[in-house]
Formats: C-alpha cells, structure tokens, sequence
C-alpha cells in the first residue's frame, strides 16, 4: 500500500471539483498532475441558490489550477443524472480561508 | 514525514475530515501523500441538509435521500473522494487509532532533530 491518493483511476470519468472560491465544476477528467492541476473536459459549473434551483453553467474544456482546489469528487452518473438540479436549493459553499 | 507516516497507519479507519470552508466530510481513509491529500471512500457529508452541493458527489438513490441512516442502508456501490490536503482543517480521529504515549514521544523526538 504506498500508492498515494492519486486521481489516476478517475481519468475519463465524470467528477465533480469543489473549488477554494466555493464553485462547484463538474465534468470528465482528461488529465492531472502532482500539483492537482486538473484538466475537464465538458465541463459545467453548478450554481447553487437559495432563490431558484441549481443553474448550469458550459465551460467546456477547462484547466483548473491545484491551488484552488478543495475536493475533487468521484461522481456516478446514473443516480446524478436523476438528481433533479432544479429542486435541489443551497447556500453556496463558502470559501476556503486559509 | 511523521504525519505522513501517522496518517497512513490510519488507513482503512473512519475518519471526519473538516476542510477550511467549514464542509465536513465522513468516510474511510482510502490513502493519504505526502502533502497529506486524503482520498475517502464510502464519504458522506455532515449535515448534508446545509451542504447539499457534495450529494452529486455521494452516490445514492435521490428519493431515499432524507437521513444519512437511510444513506447508509442503501449503501450504495463506491462513494470516492480526493481532498486536498491544502484545505483540511481538521481530522476527527477514531480514540482507538490514536496512542498519545507514541505520538508524544514521536514528537519529541521530531523536535530534537530526529
């Protein structure tokens, strides 16, 4: 058991990344290093509310820098693909304060 | 290198990692690096009511969704995640995974310079 938490057995799947700055990017992960740089490729954010359900934003394909990430989740696509986002109402997350 | 080490006998236990933005997550430490990332499996957040953003994270049923029993009961296939170790605040360690005589004294002797 020496290898570490790497993100190797979740290249080319759905993941969701929780940001410092409390965004929340969900999409298939192409690539990685050891700095967590992180490339996603169809990528979308999720804007939580409390106002109106989740909203989705395209990014496309994206490179999120390690720095700013908190948690990089691995994400099931069939029970997310019967959340339904448009009910679903939060805070957003606060930030990451060092 | 002593946490490292501390950490990594610490593996296949439950732990609560708290991160630098007050989310707390629950799950069995999968592994932990040298810069002390720490990937839990079987995860769930603590309340999941406020913080419902990791719930696409969390692999379960929607409808069955209203107590963290009911998330455990489902149980469903692996619930993975990777947290930075640059945002974790705390760890909650289980009390029979930590020896406070042999962490004291790995301490000390960190401190004289190995």
């Amino acid at each position: 058991m020496s290898a570490g938490p790497g993100l190797e057995s979740l290249v080319d799947q759905t993941i969701s990344v929780i940001t410092n700055d409390g965004r929340n990017i969900v999409g298939i992960l192409k690539g990685f290093d050891q700095a967590t740089n992180i490339i996603l490729d169809e990528s979308h954010e999720r804007v939580f509310s409390t106002k109106e359900g989740v909203q989705r934003l395209v990014l496309g394909l994206y490179i999120i820098r390690g720095d700013n990430i908190s948690v990089v989740g691995e994400l099931d696509e069939d029970p997310d693909s019967r959340l339904d986002l448009s009910k679903l109402r939060a805070h957003p997350l606060k930030p990451v304060i060092h | 290198m002593l946490f490292f080490s501390y950490f990594k006998d610490l593996v296949g236990r439950e732990v609560t990692v708290e991160l630098k933005n007050d989310l707390a997550i629950r799950g069995i430490l999968h592994s932990v690096d040298q810069y002390l990332n720490i990937k839990l499996e079987n995860t769930r957040v603590v309340d999941q009511d406020k913080y419902p953003h990791m719930i696409t994270i969390s692999i379960f049923d929607w409808e069955s969704v209203d107590t963290s029993f009911k998330i455990l009961q489902f149980g469903l296939s692996v619930r993975n995640c990777f947290i930075r170790g640059s945002v974790v605040r705390y760890v909650q360690l289980p009390p029979e995974g930590v020896d406070i005589e042999l962490l004291h004294d790995a301490t000390r002797r960190e401190a004289r310079g190995g």
